[in-house]
């Protein structure tokens, strides 16, 4: 799951992270009060949206007064701010973050992940402050430092430290880098995050560290924790609606750009089925997996979220059924075709426990449907259905 | 002889009173597998069918002594599970459950480190070595003996590949499901090391998908110590980068993990890289006939 930039750094704060002082901002008839709160002077107005890149796309602006930062918001706020990682489309700004103008004397990267190889935590600091960190590791890997947490002790002082010098820190400085780096990595462990990143990470001219920006992610799986938390943090105008309505189902939907609706069980078999479906010639619609049960309810509801898609022009239902029988997914399927209008052709693979005998009963329901054997049979038949 | 899990296993399994617990160990004990034992806190005493339910691991080991633990706790509680199993001396831990917070996934491999026991999952189907034992919630009808091993980050791809083997009378010596997240037991390596050993083994089936780099890791294993053929199939070769798609672990990072990388490291490595999930069972004929 992804917060906002505002929404992270009052956690950092929370944490004993310095951070600017800020205000998020839901309207622009807010924007007076913020920059008045903030003293006046020189704020930065920036984007708040779930994509990196904003500055570069024009969604971050440094401004001088309340007349600028007035005119400044009105021009970020609504707009489509179009960043490498939102696609051509971009994201709609619908909240922004004021904040004060800092003096900033150098800028870091410092950020906190699980790497999957080693299996533990990992830090990554550079002194290539507001780069990405990808690209740092592909054309300059030696100005990364990287340390490794142990998962059970958690970041000790000496790592903070050691990195803090590393990264040229000197006098004062070092111990509020330290600080804010054992801050940090207690935000990543109590808050079950899968990234927690500082970029850029910043000297100020009177010698203090602070985040400058902070991004967030959290592990999914940890939600129980965060029951009370998460829910709050989740802006719910960053998603996409047909996903959101599949996850109150729980069912897994991921829309994309094809023009073949699919229905899956089982997340690499719908991967799988995506990829069948482009070396067939087409594009899929959709990664769709309706979990291990594939009932008349579930298969209607994801029909319905497929079919929402307006790009969709057929559908393909593939199904292994292992514990579950295919007769009986047979007759869900039949069940969900009443429950909803399908208006695109459908084509149905049902393989497992009781195929035969599942083909059977779809073939003589009387709805109108292809019934295929085997996988490339099934992508085959429901590209060649509507091109 | 297979890998992992024979006619010998004894296996115990833990939050068996539960519904998903209860339903498949009748399922493994249908299958013919040695089911000992059953551990849930506070039931001890108790019967599953026939199957003793215990407090504790430690109690279920000394009473029975099962060497194998195959694991429905639910999330919160799973990873207290693992280590609980680890420490009752378990030789292999099969943990099913889907959900288990990446941290607490850290902790629990942390804490195996220099113990004998090894881990498969979570988040998989679990291991059947066919017509022996079937740890685990695969459909065991699916399978037949033989002398194929099958390993895979997915569970109903893993089935489809094995369907289509034994539609072809190819036969499998051990299938294992590694599990769909990105700190999982055992990885791809582990288990091409134990099946290049197997004399029941001849060749290999690895289904990976997007995300991480297990597989590379695997393609240099290969190129490095394998004699026997690998098949293989990338999963996610149509999947967005930066969206997670159902499984954990199955993500496309800062650029990374690309089913197309994947396969080129694998092809580089003398693997059989399949690009359609209909050609494996096809492919492993044509590599056999070799």
């Amino acid at each position: 799951m992804k917060i906002h930039e505002y929404q992270a750094k009052a956690l950092l704060k929370e944490a004993g992270v310095l951070v600017p002082n800020g205000v998020p901002i839901f309207d622009l008839d807010q924007v007076e009060a913020a920059v008045n709160e903030l003293g006046g002077g020189t704020v930065v107005v920036k984007a708040q949206i779930h994509a990196g890149g904003r500055g570069k796309g024009g969604g971050v602006k440094v401004v001088n007064g309340l007349d600028e930062a007035k005119k400044v918001a009105g021009e970020i706020f609504g707009m489509q701010l179009v960043t490498h990682q939102t696609g051509a489309e971009g994201k709609k700004v619908q909240r922004l973050l004021i904040e004060e103008g800092m003096d900033i004397k150098k800028e870091y990267y410092f950020g906190i992940v699980v790497d999957r190889a080693s299996e533990c935590p990992v830090i990554m600091a550079s002194t290539e402050g507001g780069m990405e960190i990808e690209k740092v590791a592909e054309e300059t890997p030696e100005k990364i430092i990287k340390e490794f947490i142990d998962p059970a002790l958690g970041l000790r002082p000496f790592q903070a430290t050691k990195i803090a010098y590393g990264l040229g820190f000197e006098g004062k400085a070092v111990r509020q880098a330290s600080a804010l780096f054992m801050n940090l990595y207690k935000v990543f462990e109590t808050r079950d995050c899968s990234m927690a990143e500082i970029n850029p990470l910043i000297e100020t001219g009177d010698g203090r560290v602070l985040a400058l920006d902070a991004k967030v992610d959290f592990d999914d799986n940890a939600f129980y924790r965060h029951k009370n938390i998460w829910p709050e943090l989740r802006d719910l105008d960053e998603e996409d609606p047909l996903e959101i309505e599949a996850s109150k189902f729980g069912l897994n939907y991921i829309k994309l750009d094809g023009e073949v609706g699919c229905m899956v069980n089982g997340a690499g078999l719908a991967m799988a089925t995506m990829d069948i479906i482009k070396l067939s010639g087409a594009e899929p619609a959709n990664f769709l997996d309706v979990g291990g049960s594939a009932n008349a309810e579930s298969v209607a509801n994801a029909f319905r979220i497929i079919l929402s898609d307006p790009n969709v022009k057929a559908v393909l239902v593939n199904i292994f059924g292992g514990i579950v029988r295919c007769d009986r997914i047979a007759n869900g399927i039949i069940e969900a075709t009443k429950m909803v209008d399908i208006k695109v052709p459908l084509v149905v693979r049902l393989e497992g426990t009781n195929a035969e005998e599942a083909s059977k009963i779809l073939e003589e329901s009387g709805i109108e449907m292809t019934v295929a054997r085997g996988l490339s049979d099934a992508a085959k038949k429901v590209v060649a259905a509507f091109k | 002889m297979a890998i992992l899990v024979n006619k010998d296993s004894k296996i115990v399994v833990q939050g068996i009173t539960g519904s998903e617990g209860t339903f498949h160990a009748q399922q493994c004990v249908a299958y013919g597998t040695q089911v000992v034992a059953g551990v849930t806190p506070g039931k001890g005493g108790q019967k599953m069918d026939e199957v003793p339910v215990f407090n504790t691991v430690d109690e279920a080991v000394k009473a029975t002594a099962a060497n194998v633990s195959l694991i429905f706790v639910p999330p919160p509680f799973a990873a207290d599970a693992i280590m609980e199993a680890v420490d009752a001396g378990i030789d292999l831990v099969v943990c099913i459950t889907e959900g288990i917070p990446t941290l607490d996934m850290l902790k629990v491999k942390a804490f195996m480190k220099g113990k004998k026991a090894r881990m498969i999952g979570p988040n998989c189907p679990g291991i059947i070595t066919p017509d022996a034992a079937k740890v685990g919630i695969m459909p065991g009808f699916i399978h037949k003996a033989g002398k194929v091993g099958v390993i895979s980050r997915s569970g109903t791809l893993t089935y489809e590949a094995v369907a289509q083997l034994t539609e072809r009378g190819l036969g499998q010596s051990t299938c294992i499901g590694i599990g769909g997240d990105p700190i999982i037991g055992s990885q791809f390596i582990d288990l091409l090391a134990l099946f290049e050993e197997d004399p029941d083994t001849d060749a290999v089936v690895m289904i990976g998908e997007i995300g991480g780099s297990a597989e590379e890791e695997a393609a240099q294993f290969v190129s490095d110590n394998m004699t026997k053929p690998v098949i293989g199939f990338i999963a996610g070769q149509t999947a967005p980068p930066g969206r997670r798609m159902g499984h954990a672990g199955a993500i496309i990072a800062g650029g990374k993990g690309t089913a197309a990388e994947k396969m080129a490291a694998m092809t580089k490595a003398g693997i059989y890289v399949v690009k359609s999930p209909a050609d494996i069972g096809e492919t492993v004929v044509k590599a056999l006939a070799r």
